[in-house]
């Protein structure tokens, strides 16, 4: 993925920044031009406003991924899941600091800023979000460490950005 | 709107066709098919090909007019049109044949799919396979596209009680009905120990829950029912052609269990023909997963919701049950060549149902029903079939 490409959803990726609809107050991330479930679809053209995500939510399933995606092959296994939100959206994530056979549905998680992935020869890094379990006790001893909200702006250089 | 039938058929070996290339593919299967529905060159109006990837694959795009040309067909000038979505492909492009012909532009049409896959390294096609993932909002996150059929499996053996060994069984099907088809890729049958003890490529999923990845054409000749006598003693109608689309990704489903665009396709289907599943004597489904396969099924109408896994246990779609599936093995083990699959699949129901299919043909089909996916179902395409007497 170009530089650009992933560049232009950092707000996103790095903030949790949705949308939702004024007229049905449905929220969707990513945020969308246009709700699809309104019936006057029409009627919610720039009618979406800007809606930031708490970053909690609840595993919904789960997959543990031993044939990587491009550019995941050094994390392998990792565990891969769909997190709903109490907001309403579901998002795809991986889910850390916790041995991956550990994830169940219904799991407890929560958003954190973490990198994704080095990419190509040029070693493009991609940052964004991935799951972490609420319950501190669940978190692996070795992950533990100060763990901050999700930063508000771009801030490529956390600490623990290698997991 | 005329009624359309299959004239001809054609369809190259799947597999790892290491000597050969896409144009040899292309050609073969689209000659195999003008000659099977005994078609002059001069009667062709046009050609609709499926692919769904041919820029990252062979970088070559252009490729219908490709086709077209080395098939010997290029001074003719015809109209030569590409047709992608995802893994549905091929019978996207068979839609717009079939349109094209009922509504009276040509009378007579060449619907083509062909992949070449094995040009790239494995790693290299598996990441291409993921692309037709949201490649924004799933793969940069880690997903791959077993990674998301591995997400529905995983919540339909929560929801429903679907065990491993009732997926496992989709393959170890797949490859029993592939050893009779001289085309598939694998031919070897297998073991439910073996699907089992497989290595994982994501969990429940292992390698042998996925379909290869091969290369492939597949062709038809589609023209007027009024006009089909002339051409084969059997012509094949269609009875309906149907496309449904979803969400592109699979967080954004109303159900992660469900396959939407199939649900809609196949009931606009069984609409159009005015008939039922129970209808349906043979059937080629989307088994690129063993869970896609059980999910199709019960989104298509055969089974109940989460019933597929213990339905499929009792051989009900096995041969010699109610309604046998993916005789030729399907994309498990017949193969996996993306836009040559949708096409296939027409090829495999039009032999079953003019009752050419040899070792695996499933007797007195008179109707048959194709589906094909793209990704986790952003697009399905449901096909029926008749044998018209």
């Amino acid at each position: 993925m170009s530089v650009p490409r992933f560049w232009r959803e950092t707000p996103r990726r790095y903030n949790l920044g949705g949308s939702k609809c004024t007229t049905c107050g449905t929220v969707y991330f990513p945020p969308r031009a246009v709700c699809p479930i309104c019936t006057s679809h029409r009627q919610s053209i720039e009618k979406m406003v800007p809606y930031q995500l708490s970053g909690e939510g609840e595993v919904v399933s789960f997959t543990v991924v031993h044939d990587a995606a491009e550019g995941f092959e050094m994390q392998v296994p990792y565990a891969l899941a769909l997190v709903r939100t109490p907001e309403g959206p579901t998002l795809t994530g991986q889910v850390v600091d916790i041995e991956p056979e550990a994830v169940t549905i219904g799991l407890k998680v929560r958003a954190t800023f973490r990198k994704l992935r080095e990419e190509g020869a040029s070693g493009v890094i991609h940052y964004g979000y991935k799951f972490t379990p609420l319950d501190e006790s669940g978190i692996l001893p070795s992950a533990r460490g100060p763990v901050g909200p999700v930063p508000a702006t771009d801030a490529p250089g956390a600490d623990r950005a290698s997991a | 709107m005329r009624d359309v039938a299959v004239l001809g058929v054609g369809q190259t070996k799947f597999g790892e066709l290491w000597d050969r290339s896409f144009r040899e593919l292309g050609i073969e299967a689209g000659l195999q098919s003008l000659v099977d529905a005994k078609l002059s060159s001069q009667d062709l109006g046009a050609l609709y090909l499926g692919n769904m990837a041919s820029g990252a694959l062979i970088d070559q795009e252009q490729i219908a007019p490709l086709i077209l040309d080395v098939s010997g067909l290029g001074r003719r000038h015809l109209p030569a049109i590409r047709v992608e979505g995802g893994g549905a492909s091929g019978a996207l492009a068979l839609h717009a044949g079939y349109l094209a012909v009922a509504s009276g532009l040509y009378d007579f049409v060449v619907v083509g799919g062909a992949e070449k896959l094995t040009d790239v390294p494995d790693a290299t096609a598996a990441q291409i396979t993921s692309s037709a993932a949201d490649q924004e909002w799933e793969v940069v996150f880690g997903a791959t596209l077993p990674a998301l059929w591995a997400l529905i499996a995983r919540r339909h053996m929560h929801d429903y009680g679907t065990t491993r060994e009732e997926m496992a069984r989709v393959a170890v099907h797949a490859h029993e009905m592939g050893s009779k088809n001289p085309n598939a890729h694998y031919r070897n049958r297998l073991t439910l120990e073996q699907v089992l003890d497989a290595g994982p490529v994501a969990e429940p999923l292992g390698v042998l829950d996925c379909a290869p990845l091969s290369d492939g054409a597949a062709a038809v000749v589609l023209g007027p029912m009024e006009l089909a006598r002339k051409h084969t003693d059997t012509p094949i109608r269609i009875a309906a052609s149907q496309v449904a689309c979803d969400t592109m990704a699979l967080q954004h489903r109303e159900q992660l269990t469900r396959l939407d665009s199939t649900v809609f396709a196949a009931r606009r289907a069984f609409d159009q023909a005015r008939r039922a599943p129970a209808d349906v004597q043979v059937a080629e489904i989307h088994d690129a997963y063993t869970i896609s396969a059980l999910v199709s099924l019960e989104d298509l109408g055969f089974v109940e919701k989460g019933r597929a896994g213990a339905e499929f246990a009792t051989g009900r779609f096995a041969a010699g049950g109610r309604t046998v599936v993916n005789p030729s093995g399907g994309l498990k083990a017949q193969g996996r060549p993306f836009g040559a699959v949708g096409v296939a699949q027409v090829v495999e129901l039009v032999r079953q149902l003019r009752g050419e299919a040899k070792d695996r043909q499933v007797p007195g089909a008179s109707l048959g029903l194709a589906q094909d996916v793209g990704g986790t179902g952003a697009t399905s395409v449901v096909t029926l079939l008749e044998r018209a007497n």
